[in-house]
């Protein structure tokens, strides 16, 4: 390598390892809370019930797995698009280890019953404050780098960057705002339908912020990497990075139809989600016509695969998502399964299939060797593909059925079905999701026996030239 | 210009994201909870409700159950238990919210209004058991509930709320267990709204006759009616468990119909008057007096 600057990665290297640890504990919890809602007996009081179970599952993978990993590839990202060594190594390494204590200590208050309640933003103020302080330090990193680079163009992964860095500071610290009773225990600031107009503004945007933003920042950076081919359009890129930003903050009470939350905000936040499907799709068509000329690749190159199945992912959750935002579609699917269904595409289709992309290619810049196995990684992309697959098509069918059934009535008016009957029907489509996530997990454990082959790989290959 | 700057960069993102906020999510405040959302009835939680609210929160109820009635006719039948739909005004005490956004349980914003039993048995079976009560439900136990109530922060708790209390409520807080706490808790949800009586909803019967005599007709029916809506605390075979036993019952079926339709509330028996018709009540005063099985 003849690069000009000497790039600092312990600190990318820490956070690949910790958040893909965490990532597993996310999947595995998952499959626990899975089978917890076919078999109640497997909820082992009072620690392991699902209720206290299900915000370690989506904390450990929104923040250990999501946030762990954005916080990689910005470090990673970051340096190479300014051309400049990162601002601090050292404050970097104090992040990782800010990180892991964050997470660690999330996951035991979270099974202590230690919680606020409030969806993805379960943990207690002290934690709060230690997640919020975590990601300044982290944001005044990769600022700095950015205030000091040497190359003057700031390319579009960069804005992508540095609106997730305001964002989710403005998010975090007004939803977490609250009345403290004691160290373990806190009341929201806000009451009754503030606080749900507050959450889901949060909640939503988190969405925006935490699992859109930082992937397509990523995705930016890595597609053109892989291909070497430049991004299609770079002021399509703008364009769609201004109106996604200035769109999303009014979409949250989307999820609120037909609550008391005042019926304008309703409706406003249904129209701006619609509306969101140009700038989504702006990212989408970006993606798409880089490829133009080179779409063989999807064949010869796995990481072109994680990357454009992931992009594909993303547009077809941006469709659903307004479509769910629609208050008559909201009235049928919403409460229903149907929900999860959409969350996972995303999360495991779009987010991860994106970061297993850029981890193998950073993984392979960082060893200075290519990867362990292209094998290993085709079967891992097939098995963590078919799994999501079966886990959201499974839902969305399980959320229609459910709907279904709770809307139907009587000619007199009356209901036609129990509630009970309801969760009867849906229970065999909880049990397919379970094995959707077995088949999921077996696409993970594959891909990080190819990671860390590939890490002793290039060790052993490091050896070798001393 | 901007491509140069990044603080500049960072100022006009912050500004672009704060417009949507500011219009949805800031201003609002200024009416929401406000003197035209208020309703008088609604009043703040006891201190033992309170205790209760916490340990809801702290088990994550939420994450199965829902709090808001939605403005739709399936939920006001399903969820309202004679009540209407949720209003803003209701929530003015909730810090937080527990509104959930999915339903792997029932909605919980009128469970209040469901089981009029003073004592709270059926919760407490459920809660201690789920499935002894609806065979086939998912729900965890909660039996580990059964121990005393944590006290120490009671009475902060209702100061930094805001909330009125009295000696005795605290009073009342005395040899409580957890369970005693969740009941309170549930007792209470959208009970504190005026609600249309059960009698007043549904009017006594066209006929004071039973039209169906012959059991072999609505057999089938009535059987899966009475699992549906009697079973759990009448038993399976109409032996009686939370309730009385039913099997050959001497009442008139007049007052059968009455007690189903209108409950009887100092027994804890919910009215179902609201639930089902009249042609369905008639089919299980027959079932219940003459079943077989």
């Amino acid at each position: 390598m003849n690069a000009p600057t000497r790039y600092v990665d312990d600190s990318v290297k820490g956070f690949i390892t910790w958040s893909i640890i965490w990532g597993t504990i996310a999947v595995l919890v998952g499959i626990v809370i899975s089978l917890q809602l076919v078999w109640p007996q497997l909820n082992v009081a009072p620690y392991f019930t699902y209720g206290r179970l299900r915000p370690i599952h989506t904390n450990a993978g929104i923040f250990g797995w999501g946030i762990g990993s954005f916080i990689a590839m910005f470090f990673y990202i970051t340096q190479r698009l300014t051309k400049t060594q990162l601002w601090s190594p050292k404050l970097a390494r104090v992040t990782l280890w800010i990180f892991n204590v964050a997470i660690a200590s999330a996951a035991v208050t979270l099974a202590m019953g230690i919680n606020r309640t409030k969806e993805y933003a379960e943990l207690e103020w002290p934690l709060a404050i230690v997640v919020a302080v975590l990601w300044v330090l982290f944001s005044i990193n990769v600022f700095m780098t950015i205030l000091k680079r040497k190359e003057e163009q700031m390319y579009i992964s960069l804005w992508y960057i540095m609106a997730a860095l305001v964002g989710v500071t403005v998010l975090y610290v007004v939803n977490n705002l609250g009345m403290p009773l004691h160290l373990f225990k806190s009341y929201s600031a806000f009451a009754g339908t503030n606080d749900a107009n507050v959450q889901w503004w949060y909640g939503h945007n988190a969405v925006a912020m935490v699992l859109t933003v930082p992937p397509l920042a990523i995705f930016y950076y890595f597609l053109p990497k892989i291909i070497n081919n430049p991004i299609y359009s770079h002021r399509m890129g703008i364009i769609a990075f201004w109106s996604l930003i200035f769109m999303y903050l009014w979409t949250g009470a989307h999820h609120l139809l037909w609550t008391p939350v005042p019926d304008w905000i309703q409706t406003v936040a249904m129209a701006f989600s619609i509306m969101l499907i140009a700038p989504s799709w702006g990212a989408v068509m970006n993606g798409y016509l880089t490829m133009n000329g080179q779409w063989e690749k999807m064949k010869t190159n796995y990481l072109v695969k994680f990357m454009i199945v992931g992009i594909t992912f993303y547009g077809l959750q941006t469709l659903q998502g307004p479509m769910q935002a629609v208050r008559s579609f909201s009235a049928f699917i919403h409460y229903t399964d149907w929900v999860p269904g959409h969350v996972h595409m995303g999360t495991m289709g779009w987010v991860s299939m994106v970061l297993f992309g850029a981890t193998y290619y950073v993984t392979s810049t960082l060893t200075g060797t290519e990867v362990y196995s292209v094998k290993l990684a085709n079967a891992h992309f097939w098995l963590v593909l078919v799994g999501q697959l079966i886990y959201s098509i499974t839902m969305w069918i399980a959320g229609v059925q459910q709907a279904g059934m709770l809307l139907d009535t009587n000619p007199d008016g009356t209901l036609h079905y129990s509630f009970m009957e309801t969760m009867i029907s849906i229970f065999p489509y909880y049990k397919i999701r379970a094995v959707s996530g077995f088949i999921y997990l077996a696409g993970l454990i594959i891909f990080i026996y190819n990671i860390y082959k590939t890490f002793q790989k290039g060790a052993d290959s490091q050896a070798a030239k001393a | 210009m901007l491509e140069k700057n990044p603080v500049i960069f960072i100022i006009l993102a912050f500004v672009v994201i704060m417009i949507g906020t500011t219009i949805t999510m800031i201003a609002p405040f200024k009416w929401i909870n406000g003197p035209g959302d208020r309703i008088a009835e609604v009043k703040p939680y006891t201190p033992l409700q309170q205790e209760g609210r916490d340990i809801y929160m702290r088990e994550g109820c939420n994450n199965c159950h829902s709090q808001t009635v939605r403005t739709l006719a399936a939920d006001v039948e399903r969820y309202g238990n004679g009540g209407s739909y949720s209003r803003s005004g209701e929530f003015v005490y909730d810090r937080p919210f527990l509104w959930g956004s999915r339903r792997t349980g029932p909605d919980l914003a009128r469970i209040g209004l469901k089981y009029p039993d003073p004592k709270g048995a059926w919760h407490k079976k459920h809660m201690e058991n789920p499935q002894s009560v609806v065979p086939a439900s998912n729900m965890p136990a909660y039996d580990f509930l059964n121990t005393p109530l944590d006290t120490t922060y009671s009475e902060r708790k209702m100061k930094l709320l805001k909330f009125p209390y009295s000696q005795a409520d605290l009073d009342e807080l005395k040899g409580k267990s957890e369970m005693d706490a969740i009941i309170a808790y549930m007792r209470k949800l959208g009970t504190d709204i005026p609600v249309k009586k059960a009698e007043a909803a549904i009017k006594s019967p066209a006929s004071q006759t039973n039209p169906f005599t012959d059991l072999k007709a609505v057999q089938k029916d009535a059987e899966s009616l009475y699992k549906q809506n009697c079973a759990s605390c009448h038993g399976d075979k109409r032996e009686g468990t939370l309730g009385p036993a039913l099997k050959g019952s001497a009442k008139p079926d007049a007052e059968l119909f009455k007690s189903i339709s209108q409950g009887i509330e100092e027994n804890g028996m919910p009215a179902f008057g609201s639930s089902l018709d009249e042609q369905k009540i008639w089919k299980l005063v027959t079932y219940i007096k003459l079943g077989t099985k």
